[in-house]
């Protein structure tokens, strides 16, 4: 059983990793801001989302988990707001570079 | 080498690098971004060295008050026509050499610090219990070097005034503008809608928790001072005229209480700032408390800027 929950856990992190990186390429390479924060937002929330579900067989008890889930749903709603923030910044000043 | 110490080098190599980047952009505001991310850099390389309570105020202070107070001095000094004049060669040498100079001294200081480094830690361990407090940083705070925490309070209160000075004579005790947020967008509104309940009860928790595990006044007081200037950045909140009696209350009800506690001392325990040890932790967590919600107030201020509208009366 043990072992199953640690395949899992190394599972679902390095996909996590794998995002993470996915998304930080995508920020380097993508030619303009909207894309990049596309890059950014939506594969972060899934590259976190990935890292939290994976951690969640190696906690100690259930609070634990509810503050871990916790943080990916505050990060989700932060990254949604910021990027939303910096499009209609972007836009208002009219460089989409 | 280990995985542990690579991330370590890692870190230390990042967080140079991002020094550097903060010295070398081209635009205050590029600057003061990359200084955010280098705050909350630093508060991570903290946490490795198992300073937690160092780290969340590195967080809080460093990366966040610290950068929103630039943030808004860099939008005044942009909207004034003028007030940047450049600065010539030789002043820009000579300002990069005593840089190199001083950080030259700091090197030197730590590479020739002695091996076995000279430490109070044991002591302050071994009297933990006395403190009645489970936290030992927050029982030098409170406890053993209660002196240094009171002046901090005060010179934070100081600061305050030094910004409010800056409004000019007709604007003395009228109201911060927050010029920098005039029309907020809806989504913003929409996160100072819903974001408050949730800050304010992480703010009282820290606060809470500082007296057994790391946290305190300092860390929860940024956090509640984070959503107030939140609600008044998105227009859901007035912001206070700066001569209003409530507000200026608030302002040293800490440091009063805090000043009281320790003058009491004199009386009930034999010296300044010494607790009788049957209320002491009671006594620590109301002086605490009433810290926090002054810190909160006097950070919120501080970014919310000196005066700039007439006062209303």
């Amino acid at each position: 059983m043990r072992l199953v929950l640690d395949i899992i856990t190394v599972v679902l992190v390095s996909a996590g990793g794998f995002f993470f990186l996915a998304g930080t390429i995508g920020l380097l390479r993508f030619p303009d801001t909207l894309t990049r924060l596309h890059a950014l937002t939506k594969v972060d929330n899934l590259g976190l989302g990935l890292v939290v579900f994976g951690l969640l067989p190696q906690v100690e008890g259930r609070l634990d988990a509810l503050k871990l889930i916790t943080i990916w749903l505050l990060v989700q709603m932060s990254g949604a707001i910021v990027s939303q923030l910096i499009a209609q910044a972007t836009r208002r000043s009219g460089r989409q570079t | 080498m280990t995985l542990a110490f690579a991330c370590e080098i890692v870190l230390a190599g990042l967080l140079l690098a991002i020094a550097t980047w903060t010295i070398t952009a081209r635009t205050a505001f590029a600057a003061i971004a990359v200084f955010m991310v280098y705050g909350l850099l630093l508060s991570i390389v903290w946490v490795t060295l198992s300073s937690v309570d160092v780290a969340l105020t590195e967080a809080a202070i460093g990366g966040g008050v610290t950068s929103m107070v630039l943030l808004g001095a860099a939008s005044a000094l942009r909207g004034s026509k003028g007030a940047v004049a450049s600065l010539s060669l030789p002043f820009k040498i000579t300002a990069g050499m005593l840089c190199a100079l001083v950080a030259a001294a700091l090197a030197t200081v730590v590479f020739f610090l002695p091996d076995v480094a000279p430490t109070l830690a044991p002591v302050a361990k071994e009297n933990l219990a006395a403190s009645a407090l489970g936290n030992p940083v927050a029982a030098v705070l409170f406890v053993f070097r209660a002196l240094d925490t009171l002046l901090e309070k005060v010179v934070l209160l100081l600061a305050l005034v030094g910004v409010w000075s800056l409004s000019s004579d007709r604007a003395w005790g009228g109201v911060p503008e927050l010029r920098l947020y005039k029309s907020p967008s809806p989504i913003l509104v929409f996160l100072a809608q819903i974001l408050p309940p949730i800050g304010i009860i992480v703010g009282i928790y820290m606060f809470w928790a500082g007296a057994s595990q790391p946290g305190g006044a300092f860390q929860g007081g940024t956090v509640l001072a984070a959503m107030w200037l939140l609600t008044m950045m998105a227009r859901l909140q007035d912001v206070p005229s700066t001569n209003a009696p409530w507000l200026r209350l608030l302002l040293v009800v800490g440091p009063m209480a805090f000043l009281a506690a320790g003058l009491a001392g004199f009386y009930f325990a034999d010296s300044f700032l010494a607790y009788p040890p049957s209320i002491a932790k009671p006594l620590i967590i109301v002086v605490e408390a009433t810290l926090t919600v002054s810190i909160g107030v006097t950070l919120a201020l501080l970014v919310a800027g000196p005066p700039e509208k007439v006062p209303q009366q």
